[in-house]
């Protein structure tokens, strides 16, 4: 099996033409249904050796479900989970070579820390002499080698988490899930040890599917983001893509901050909305007429670009340090995000402003 | 500035003195003269010299020095102890099911293992006489079907009492198991799975592992439960089957030898503080409230958990093999399958006495060769049995009243206090659980026989009150510990006083466990057997006693109608109690 393959890459099988997907976990067609009820449609995906892909969403759109699939929590209705070339579909929990860290963290209350990292290696029947050595070095990696004889409840929020990802890391399994792990934290603690994943991921060069519904955290974190929405997958792509080219208006809205006009598409360069007329970027094109315009905060500019302009009334000017945001009321009520550079003149409540974008700054979307 | 201090001091004083814990102290003095005085006096008794009133050891040496004593005490504990191990392995499967339920439906099934628990003792053993007396429903229906010629004996044997035995303790082993086990956070096994331990393996290294505190309370309280028990034995079992607390009851009652009954009593009550002090020892006596266990020393976890590994690895093939063996769908359904066996094993014998209840014939025939209500009315024309019920209802009323009041008091105290005093004050309530009844009882019986309260209603309601304590407590503190405190003081700030607040606010919201709390005091006073066979002499019988006089004289299909009616009522209580519960929780 080649591994190392990249992300997602397509290739046809030398014998028998037939396009397959190849990489460290490959999951065709995977879905779940609960009687009526569909958890998550037949969805396929791939990740690449060492990747670290990050499935954001909001609650109920299926990425928990997808986890819980990989892993073997939960018995998928159709569709295959291939780790490693392997086809591991039918493959109980405990075989499939996956680790997972649980949202909160699930570590042995009757085991001392050092005990819960040997847990897995006491599974896998390793000589105790290995097991002790490891169980050192994992404890050195995450910073815990004065606690190891202490007890979960013992610990603070932080150091539970690490013990978990030690528990996890110490076992080398093919790929990592993460479900939600940084939930339970404050928001200080959890930028510190989003920091502290990444520096893991990159010296084990270990193989990561994450579940978040944070987006800040899916884009500091990942090298790709599988986006998902109403139990399906709404877009896969890396950080940078999925924010400056979403393909639909939920992808927009999700991940940062936009400003969405809906209208129809005149099929050419322009998009006629209640705001008005809008030039589409350059080539931009959509399969139905109905389409929406992307415009980021920080695009948008104090008076008219490209012929695009809208106007409102300033209701609130937000100073966040580093930038200063004006929402700003349109004519018929919807609110309007302008980001403010650092020299630009910041208006009063109540002013009444144009904003304008160059075209090739939005985006257009279905 | 320190004559401030100095002023204020006294006042903060002052306040202290009426400060939550004083709640208390009327249920403390009321349990210190009728419960722990009358234990303490009986267990002096049994060194004093029925002659001259000096010390001795006469009574200890007696029972040393006849072998049918000890012989009797090997029995009690070996009957105890035999309960205690199938009670658990009967119900750890059922606690283990239930607490998989979803919510929702767990409360609803839980209702087969409270009916059974709340029943009466005696209404159960007559259901069992029934089933497996020598005229009885199994051997009927088996010589009836050809299956064998001769009845068989099921009754007045060690298999008798067994069943009957561990009939009426599995409700108790499951409810005392079941809040351990849903407290347990199932994403630990789904963890040990993802780790690479098989499912059997990962149940016994973690699942069952956190469970032990469970199951090892519920042993222990089956097992001091099962010390003290007579009803059973006696109609179930032969003479070979004799328990200690029947010998007590014939000390007493026929050979009023008052200083021999008290050293048996002192026995059972060592035997069962040595239990509790061995259960504290290993898990630590919090845990029966609900509190964690504590982590264990460093030898003996490590030989524990060194056993489980070992166990976990022969279970983990064992289930490999039999799942290869049955087939996965198979192998899914045996746990439901058991669990609902379990199931009609409790609830079915109770069940079929309603039928007899019923019957045209004389006797307690199975099926009835016809039906009719005339056992029903025979009851409700007998001015005994109708005496007896009434004096039951009035008894179980004011016991209620009394016990809710002190239980209630008493858990406002304890939930409002934070001093060390606490845990200690709450084990002191609970304690009327712990003690086996036949020694309060016995206790009482002396106590009141001086002060001329035997054979009085109060009599009877200070007892009763002494048993319930426990209920009202428990079921109350368990409201209140879900009761936001802030409600009280933000009452406070808005200028309610202290009996405002109580009045105004805490107990509005925390009716239901009172109802609760009520309703169970009643059900333990309703069908309360064994201070009542002491206390109410002669005319003055509650219901309980005179199902005990009837059964041992014969047994009759008025029995059976009694027992419908005790069953009904009972029942209707413990629904309604049920509901409040959890109306007031939610």
């Amino acid at each position: 099996m080649a591994t190392g393959a990249g992300a997602g890459m397509a290739v046809r099988e030398p014998n028998t033409g037939k396009l397959v997907i190849e990489g460290k976990l490959v999951i065709e067609g995977l879905g779940k249904r609960y009687g009526a009820t569909t958890a998550l449609e037949p969805s396929s995906l791939s990740v690449a050796e060492g990747e670290f892909l990050t499935l954001l969403g909001p609650s109920g759109s299926g990425k928990t479900t997808l986890l819980q699939l990989i892993c073997g929590l939960v018995e998928a209705s159709e569709g295959r989970v291939v780790i490693d070339g392997r086809d591991q579909s039918n493959m109980p929990v405990h075989q499939r070579d996956i680790g997972l860290v649980f949202q909160h963290y699930a570590l042995f209350p009757h085991l001392t820390v050092a005990e819960n990292i040997a847990f897995p290696l006491k599974m896998r029947g390793r000589p105790s002499a290995e097991i002790a050595g490891r169980v050192a070095s994992t404890l050195d990696m995450v910073h815990l080698g004065h606690l190891a004889g202490r007890f979960p409840r013992e610990l603070s929020g932080g150091q539970q988490q690490r013990v978990a990802l030690a528990r996890c890391f110490v076992y080398q399994p093919s790929i990592i899930l993460m479900d939600e792990p940084l939930g339970a934290l404050d928001k200080k603690l959890r930028e510190h040890m989003q920091i502290e994943i990444k520096r893991l991921h990159r010296e084990s060069g270990a193989t990561i599917v994450y579940v978040t519904h944070d987006q800040e955290e899916a884009l500091a974190m990942s090298d790709r983001i599988c986006l998902m929405n109403h139990a399906k997958i709404e877009q896969l792509g890396t950080p940078r893509e999925i924010y400056e080219r979403p393909r639909t208006a939920f992808a927009a809205d999700f991940i940062g901050i936009s400003n969405i006009f809906r209208g129809s598409w005149d099929g050419n360069g322009a998009l006629d909305t209640p705001h008005g007329r809008f030039a589409l970027p350059r080539g931009a094109h959509c399969q139905s007429k109905d389409a929406a315009l992307v415009i980021r905060p920080e695009n948008l500019h104090l008076g008219e670009r490209d012929g695009n302009a809208v106007s409102g009334r300033v209701s609130e000017i937000v100073y966040a340090g580093s930038e200063t945001r004006v929402i700003a009321a349109l004519g018929d009520g919807s609110p309007l995000v302008l980001r403010l550079g650092p020299d630009d003149p910041v208006p009063a409540i109540d002013q009444a402003i144009v904003a304008g974008w160059a075209r090739d700054k939005a985006v257009l979307v279905a | 500035m320190s004559a401030v201090a100095a002023r204020a001091a006294p006042a903060r004083r002052s306040g202290f003195r009426f400060g939550p814990l004083w709640l208390a102290v009327p249920g403390l003095l009321f349990l210190a003269v009728f419960f722990a005085w009358p234990v303490a006096q009986l267990l002096g008794l049994s060194v004093v010299d029925p002659e001259n009133g000096g010390l001795s050891t006469e009574s200890y040496r007696r029972i040393a020095a006849t072998d049918v004593y000890l012989r009797v005490l090997g029995i009690t504990f070996r009957i105890a102890g035999w309960t205690a191990l199938w009670s658990l392995l009967i119900g750890y499967p059922l606690a283990y099911w239930l607490a998989r339920l979803p919510d929702m439906f767990r409360g609803r099934m839980l209702l087969f293992v409270m009916v059974p628990f709340w029943t009466s003792y005696l209404v159960k053993t007559f259901a069992w006489m029934i089933v497996l007396g020598r005229s009885g429903i199994i051997n009927s229906l088996a010589t009836g079907s050809g299956l064998i010629d001769q009845p068989l004996p099921l009754l007045h044997n060690m298999f008798g009492v067994m069943v009957g035995m561990v009939h009426a303790m599995v409700p108790l082993a499951v409810m005392t198991m079941l809040p351990v086990m849903t407290g347990i956070d199932r994403r630990l096994v789904q963890a040990a799975q993802t780790l690479g331990a098989a499912p059997a393996r990962a149940f016994w290294l973690v699942y069952f592992k956190l469970s032990l505190p469970g199951v090892a309370a519920a042993g222990l309280l089956v097992f001091i439960s099962s010390l003290g028990f007579f009803i059973v034995p006696a109609f179930l079992g032969g003479r070979q089957e004799t328990m200690l607390a029947q010998l007590i009851i014939t000390q007493v009652q026929e050979l009023l030898n008052w200083s021999f009954a008290g050293a048996l009593a002192a026995m059972m009550l060592a035997a069962a503080l040595v239990s509790c002090w061995i259960y504290d020892r290993l898990f630590g006596i919090s845990t029966i409230a609900g509190g964690s266990a504590q982590a264990g020393a460093g030898r003996i976890r490590d030989l524990g958990l060194a056993i489980l590994g070992v166990v976990g690895d022969i279970a983990g093939r064992a289930a490999a093999v039999t799942q290869r063996l049955l087939g996965k769908r198979i192998c899914g359904w045996l746990l439901p399958g058991f669990c609902w066996l379990v199931i009609g094993f409790l609830v079915l014998p109770t069940l079929l006495v309603i039928p007899l209840a019923f019957t045209s014939s004389q006797f307690l025939e199975f099926p009835p060769p016809g039906y009719g209500i005339g056992w029903f009315r025979t009851y409700f024309e007998s001015p005994l049995w109708i005496q007896a019920t009434i004096r039951s209802f009035m008894v179980a009323f004011a016991t209620a009243l009394a016990a809710t009041a002190i239980g209630g008091f008493a858990a406002l105290a304890l939930a409002h206090s934070r001093t060390r005093w606490s845990g200690l004050i709450f084990a002191f309530f609970l304690a009327p659980m712990i003690v086996p009844r036949i020694v309060i009882a016995v206790g009482l019986f002396y106590l009141f026989a001086r002060i001329g309260l035997v054979a009085t209603d109060l009599g009877l309601i200070i007892g009763h009150t002494v048993l319930a304590i426990p209920f009202t407590l428990v079921t109350i503190a368990a409201v209140l510990k879900t009761y936001d405190q802030r409600l009280d003081q933000a009452a406070a700030t808005l200028g309610a006083n202290r009996v405002r607040t109580l009045t105004g606010v805490t107990i509005p919201l925390v009716k239901g466990g009172l109802v609760a709390a009520f309703l169970f005091a009643f059900i333990t006073s309703f069908d309360e057997l064994t201070i009542a066979i002491f206390i109410s002499g002669g005319v003055k019988t509650t219901l309980p006693k005179q199902m005990w006089d009837d059964m041992i004289l014969q047994l009759n299909p008025t029995l059976a109608a009694v027992s419908v009616v005790v069953f009904v009522v009972v029942t209707v209580m413990l629904l309604l109690a049920e509901r409040f519960r959890s109306s007031s929780s939610s």
